[in-house]
Parts: C-alpha cells; sequence; structure tokens
C-alpha cells in the first residue's frame, strides 16, 4: 500500500552493491512523508516503476544535533511504515 | 581530474562514437539539440518566475501547486531535457528557508536556472549542506536569524527543486526580475 503524507518511515538500512539512489546519510533514520510525487522506474531495475515519496527528516534524526530539516525523495521498496 | 578526463566522460564519448558509427546518431544533430537546451537554458527564467509569483498571488499559488504547468505560463518548459522532470518550488518566508542541494550527483534545474555552478558540483558543498547549513550560508555571506528555521532538499529522484526567495523590494516586475541572483534561486543567498 503506498503510503500518505504525515506517516512515519525508516529508510532502508541496507548497502547494497548497486545504486539504489538512497543517501547513505538517510539509512536507517525515521522521517515524515512529505508527499507521493509519481512514480518512476527504479535506478537499478528501469522495467520496474515504484511510487516515490518526499520523506522529510529532522536534522537530529540523521546527525545528532541541528535544529533544520532534510527532505530526500525516495523510492517505495525503500523505506518501510515505523 | 577536469571534466572531460573523468571516466564518464570518457564512457559517453564511447558511447556516442557507436550509437553514431551504426547510424543511429548524428553527432552534428545531438551538437544542435544540446545548444537549442542550453541556450534557452538561463538564470533569467528563474528569476523571471520568481519575479511573477511576486507581483501575481495567483499565479504564486499555481507555481508552488504545480510549478510544470505554472512555468509553462511564461512560455518556460522542463522538458527540454531527454525526459520532462517534475519542478518543485519552494518558497522561503520570514520564518522558512529552503536550499537545494544533490547529494548524490548534481542534479539541478538547468532550464530554469542554466548550466550549475562549479561549487554546487563539489564534494564540499553536497556533503556539508545536508549537515550543517547555517555555516554553508555563513560562507557565501548570507546570516539568517536563529528562529528561521532551514530545509534542505535533496534532488535524489527524479524531482528538480528552485527556491523562491522572498520579495526583496517593492517594484515593478521587470525590476524584480533583475534583482533576482543564482544564488538567491539555491537558497545559498537572500535577496
Amino acid at each position: 500500500m503506498n503510503f500518505k503524507p504525515g506517516d512515519r518511515v525508516r529508510a532502508d538500512r541496507r548497502d547494497p552493491s548497486h545504486h539504489s539512489r538512497v543517501p547513505r546519510y538517510v539509512r536507517g533514520a525515521v522521517g515524515t512523508v512529505v508527499e507521493q510525487i509519481g512514480t518512476h522506474p527504479l535506478p537499478y531495475d528501469p522495467a520496474r516503476r515504484e511510487p516515490v515519496y518526499t520523506v522529510r527528516f529532522d536534522a537530529e534524526e540523521l546527525f545528532g544535533t541541528g535544529t533544520h530539516r532534510v527532505t530526500v525523495d525516495v523510492w517505495h521498496s525503500h523505506l518501510e511504515q515505523t | 581530474m577536469s571534466h572531460d578526463d573523468a571516466p564518464l566522460a570518457a564512457q559517453t564519448r564511447h558511447v556516442e562514437a557507436l550509437l553514431e558509427s551504426r547510424g543511429l546518431l548524428d553527432g552534428a544533430e545531438l551538437d544542435r539539440a544540446l545548444e537549442a537546451f542550453l541556450a534557452k537554458a538561463s538564470p533569467a527564467n528563474g528569476a523571471r518566475v520568481a519575479a511573477r509569483a511576486w507581483v501575481d498571488e495567483g499565479f504564486r499559488s499555481r507555481l508552488l501547486e504545480d510549478a510544470n504547468a505554472a512555468v509553462e505560463e511564461l512560455g518556460l518548459s522542463m522538458g527540454g531535457g531527454i525526459q520532462p522532470q517534475r519542478l518543485k518550488v519552494v518558497a522561503n518566508s520570514e520564518t522558512e528557508h529552503n536550499v537545494i542541494v544533490c547529494t548524490l550527483c548534481s542534479c539541478y534545474p538547468i532550464a530554469l536556472l542554466g548550466p550549475s555552478p562549479t561549487w554546487y558540483k563539489s564534494e564540499a558543498y553536497r556533503s556539508r549542506v545536508v549537515r550543517d547549513p547555517r555555516s554553508v550560508l555563513a560562507d557565501f555571506g548570507t546570516t539568517l536569524p536563529d528562529d528561521v528555521r532551514i530545509t534542505v532538499w535533496d534532488a535524489s529522484s527524479e524531482t528538480r527543486y528552485m527556491v523562491l526567495p522572498r520579495q526583496p523590494a517593492d517594484a515593478a516586475e521587470d525590476e524584480l526580475a533583475a534583482m533576482v541572483t543564482r544564488n538567491g534561486l539555491i537558497g545559498t543567498a537572500v535577496l
């Protein structure tokens, strides 16, 4: 099922050998879905399309410090509901 | 290493040569397409978009809701590249400041801002701005009040971001457009 705005999600912790476009600094971190931004081919499997979401993370969650926020666009299979 | 020596550049030249040798691609045609795309790609486009948003409340709402459709009202398009890209415009306010980056490579709204500055592609900018945007902004001479919340938008997928700065003055649309800087549209400067 697709995620909705406001859903709390955890970014994939795995470190794949291929190019997943999940930046290392958000791996395993919990953020909030801002919105779904369409459906796009997976970077490592272009024949498969998946929803992509903008996910917002607090700096504190990512780096243990800071008051800013960072948003990252992540494909569905690299997020799990918390 | 210069851009021309990068392994990716060599790979690209190799693929281009193969496509040409098999008659699938005409090098001159490719050059013309690239030139046409880049000729139309300039920060003046982003400046026009920002100025219109400041003088036209309706346009501003449409821009923040669906930027691809809104920029077409000004005769601009995100479809000049290989595939149309989704554009998201994020607006600064008294309490919110936005800045864009691509930590994985160098994604950038070329159609609206032209080719990106070298520093935008540097490892220093890409790694530092997500971790400590205030100190990066300070390096650009930009200091924000402590109560302004910063959001960094990492273009890690198919969306390209552009910042709508705060309106710098009360002036006519074309005068406002002339006040817009590229760094203002990236979010490393305020106007």
